[in-house]
């Protein structure tokens, strides 16, 4: 069931209905029925892992919890008698065994992602090595849907419960609606457990305005997908399935119009998943905080696929950088080549080792390592070059303050981030970097502009392109304006439903006309479904 | 009279609804394709329903039977009232349930329908489905219709509401579609589409052999359906193969439709056996080679039809009912001002160049 399908929209109007005719405290049940309904419109192959992932995340959670209390109480009612060094290590002992647990649903749940989504790369990278008659055959695999996002879920949840930030659900059911949460499963937010569950399990009362919101984000979501992503996706894909035609400039428009449909395939994605969300009365963290206006490779970060780098940098990249066998190399570094390198270094190899996962995360392919490394390196190098920055700033002190600079920087962030998001779409590594480079070593913009094998050439008529253009600075001047605050909030503020239905009605003929979908269309499911 | 805020919210949203609705009805209308210039064949079932009095002989199938029968011969050499409710290459459902949906506004005597179709045993292609299709009236008929003729990428949604499928036309829209934004002009004479200019047979592709002769018994099952629809409503069914030289008709499939009229004791008229009794001329009578029957071959071949349908079956000759004979009047009216445009086209421009420049020629 595709977000842009009509039994889709079916499917979210009767379960909003519901939820407001049905009393609240029923409201958790309906949409795990919603949840279960959803996802075996997938296959009902895919409910087995998902199940398996919310059982193994419940009971094993549910024992950590136990050991906890028991622990607890075995101290309070040992108190006096124990000595100081007995408490520690019985704690120790007990924490070991959680220790145990959590390791035991990391292992079995990353491992069937891992042997789902990456056996298959792994054994064709290890016959590269073996003899003819060795040689691994490739297997059949299915991935169940949404498997990356709800894993990352349901382990931040295990994690958290470990670490005693909340106590486990008790209630299995509870704990499978937090788990199967539909509108996340297509492409995230990957949410915490105590960011969702409190209005998952007590949604909000019906009010106008945050249907309206709701309504208006859905909107907004949906025209980004079908009017901006899915309009230019022939000229992407047209573009970087002949890196040899379609080398030196073309380059440049490819990682432009990627950059164009990526963002308003994942954003507008996520918008439609929030806008549901708060239809139904449930508050879902925000993803995105308008990446292109940063000013370096780390806020970019820092606002692009937030939930993403928000669960490594606390599941993962905390983790490695103050574990005692980083610290304890860092000691040795720093003994051995002085404090600068040595207090750096947990951090480096903690974002070398963080980048490298992300690109996994987003698929099985060398494309997705080598775009994580890049990054990886960007980074680093952006921090190593930082008193470089200093002193050329501290030397021309005027200069950053600036519009021109501020634009120049976020120009630059963009150009370079989105020169890696390119790597999703060649076909291998190699070609990707021969493309890149042609874009300095290559000067045919004439070409690009020409009328044989031009940009008019790539399955976009001009017509196709004036939408994608006004459609892009429609979302350039709805972001401008959100520099000051929601635009939606904005929006009530002017206390006109005259207003809100124009624009309700003025979005719904927009998208149904001016949207591409319908034969004619090669309309690509959500890039981020795929990871 | 104070109205309540629940009650005013609940007018609001009702009213929004019903401008919403307007605005994409407008929006359908304007970006739907008119079909009055290029392909009018496109506009041919809508047609049907500007009709303002019954017939007793209704024709359905494909453009061998709208391109070479005129009706208007039919009336005025024997007072026959006839409507064609063909389509670009209609398959064998479709002429089914248009005539179902015919018979939801009229019951004639006779049904003529041309075989051709028989050797299509699967839907053939989106754009004939929009043409044979979309003119038709919202019933289950036509619900019908279209399940059976989608191809794999088409939905049914998309024929409850064309706009999902022809919202992409706002980029090609014409001064067609602005003209004929409220109200089409009617392109074809009781369903019949006039050609009068002339283009001889010279010669046909060469005939390829099949592998497999056997008409797909998909065929079969509608003839059945439709020899029931008729026999239900008293009607006599008759079919035809109209005298066109291409496509071609094989003798084996004539065989086998022979035989299956035979057994339902239905008659069956191969009317390319008898050219030379209708007096059909490939040299005079065809506007494309031998495909498409010009003015000249349908009024030969209505003639010749229609002396065959007063032989054998008591059709009421309506040409002395005052009621027919006004609306008549100004069919023939409407079909000698086509006649004469098309003339006064070859004259200027030795061919019809309104069809040429439609075409983009």
């Amino acid at each position: 069931m595709s977000f842009t399908s009509p039994i889709f929209l079916v499917f979210v109007a009767v379960l909003v209905l519901l939820r407001y005719l049905l009393p609240k405290r029923f409201a958790w049940i309906l949409i795990l029925i919603a949840n279960l309904i959803f996802y075996a419109f997938a296959g009902w192959y895919g409910l087995i892992f998902i199940t398996f992932t919310t059982l193994s995340a419940w009971v094993l959670s549910r024992a950590m919890d136990r050991n906890l209390s028991t622990q607890n109480q075995y101290l309070a009612d040992h108190k006096k008698e124990m000595p100081r060094e007995e408490r520690k290590a019985y704690k120790e002992s007990m924490k070991k065994k959680r220790r145990l647990m959590l390791t035991l649903g990391l292992v079995l749940n990353f491992g069937i992602l891992f042997a789902l989504k990456y056996l298959n790369f792994l054994t064709a990278n290890l016959n590269l090595f073996l003899p003819e008659t060795a040689k691994i055959g490739a297997m059949s695999l299915w991935l169940p849907m949404g498997i990356s996002f709800y894993t990352f879920q349901t382990m931040g949840y295990m994690i958290d419960v470990y670490r005693g930030k909340y106590p486990a659900e008790k209630n299995f059911f509870k704990l499978a609606t937090f788990t199967s949460f539909f509108p996340l499963l297509v492409q995230g937010p990957i949410t915490r457990f105590d960011d969702l569950s409190k209005t998952l399990y007590s949604p909000e009362d019906f009010s106008r305005k945050r249907f309206s919101f709701g309504l208006q984000r859905i909107l907004w979501g949906y025209f980004k997908k079908m009017v901006i992503a899915d309009r230019i996706f022939p000229a992407v894909a047209a573009l970087t399935a002949s890196p040899d035609v379609y080398n030196g400039s073309f380059v440049f428009f490819a990682i432009l119009f990627y950059a164009i449909q990526l963002y308003a395939d994942f954003s507008g994605g996520i918008d439609i998943t929030i806008g549901i969300a708060q239809l139904l009365g449930i508050t879902v963290k925000e993803n995105f905080n308008r990446p292109f206006f940063s000013k370096n490779t780390a806020e970019y970060w820092r606002r692009w696929h937030i939930t993403l780098g928000e669960w490594f940098k606390d599941y993962l990249f905390y983790p490695i950088s103050v574990s005692s066998g980083m610290l304890k190399l860092s000691r040795t570094i720093r003994q051995k080549t002085g404090d600068r390198f040595g207090k750096k270094l947990p951090v480096y190899v903690a974002s070398f080792v963080i980048w490298l996962v992300t690109g996994l995360w987003h698929g099985a392919g060398w494309n997705f390592i080598v775009w994580g490394l890049l990054n990886a390196i960007v980074i680093i190098g952006s921090e190593e070059l930082a008193p470089l920055y200093a002193k050329f700033h501290a030397r021309f002190p005027k200069l950053k303050p600036t519009t021109p600079y501020k634009i120049f920087e976020m120009l630059r962030t963009s150009f370079l981030m989105c020169s890696f998001h390119i790597l999703d779409c060649y076909k291998s590594v190699p070609a990707y970097f021969k493309a890149w480079f042609s874009m300095f070593t290559v000067p045919n913009l004439s070409k690009a502009f020409g009328a044989g094998g031009g940009l008019m050439h790539l399955g976009l008529t001009l017509a196709d392109y004036a939408v994608v253009l006004l459609g892009v600075l429609t979302m350039l001047l709805v972001s401008l304006k959100q520099r000051s605050g929601s635009v939606r909030e904005a929006i009530w503020q002017k206390n006109s439903a005259l207003l809100r239905y124009a624009i309700i009605g003025a979005m719904v003929l927009v998208i149904l006309i001016f949207g591409a979908y319908g034969i004619g269309y090669d309309s690509a499911q959500f890039i981020y479904n795929q990871f | 009279m104070k109205i309540s805020k629940t009650l005013k919210t609940w007018l609001g949203i009702a009213l929004f609804l019903v401008i919403l609705l307007a605005l994409l009805f407008a929006a359908q209308r304007l970006l739907m394709p008119k079909y009055m210039s290029g392909i009018p064949e496109g506009a041919l079932p809508a047609e049907y329903y500007r009709e303002t009095t019954d017939h007793d002989v209704i024709f359905v199938g494909d453009c061998e039977v709208y391109e070479n029968f005129s009706p208007m011969t039919l009336w005025e050499e024997y007072g026959i009232t006839s409507y064609i409710r063909g389509g670009p290459e209609q398959l064998i459902w479709q002429s089914y349930y248009t005539l179902e949906d015919t018979l939801r506004h009229e019951t004639p005597k006779v049904v003529v329908f041309n075989v051709l179709s028989m050797s299509l045993g699967e839907p053939q292609s989106e754009a004939y489905n929009r043409m044979n299709l979309d003119g038709l009236r919202l019933s289950s008929t036509k619900l019908d219709a279209v399940r059976a003729s989608m191809t794999e990428d088409e939905t049914l949604l998309s024929y409850l509401f064309p706009l999902l499928r022809f919202h992409s036309r706002w980029s090609e829209l014409s001064k067609d579609d602005f003209k004929y934004f409220f109200k089409t002009d009617p392109v074809a004479h009781n369903g019949y589409l006039m050609r009068i200019d002339v283009k001889p047979k010279t010669q046909l592709p060469s005939k390829p052999v099949l592998d497999d002769y056997t008409l797909p018994a998909i065929g079969f099952e509608y003839l059945d359906k439709m020899q029931a629809l008729c026999k239900d409503n008293g009607i006599q069914l008759i079919l035809i193969k109209s005298p066109s030289e291409y496509p071609y008709w094989y003798e084996e499939w004539d065989a086998q439709v022979a035989a299956w009229a035979e057994q339902n004791e239905v008659p069956y008229l191969n009317m390319l056996l008898l050219s030379d009794e209708i007096g059909i001329d490939m040299q005079t009578d065809t506007y494309d080679g031998g495909m498409h029957l010009n003015l000249s071959g349908a009024e030969k071949l209505s003639t010749w039809f229609g002396a065959y349908l007063t032989e054998n079956y008591a059709l009421e000759d309506h040409r002395s009912d005052p009621v027919y004979a006004d609306v008549y009047a100004a069919k023939k009216a409407a079909y000698d001002a086509e006649i004469a445009d098309q003339q006064r086209q070859i004259d200027e421009y030795g061919k019809l160049i309104d069809i040429e420049r439609a075409n983009g020629n």
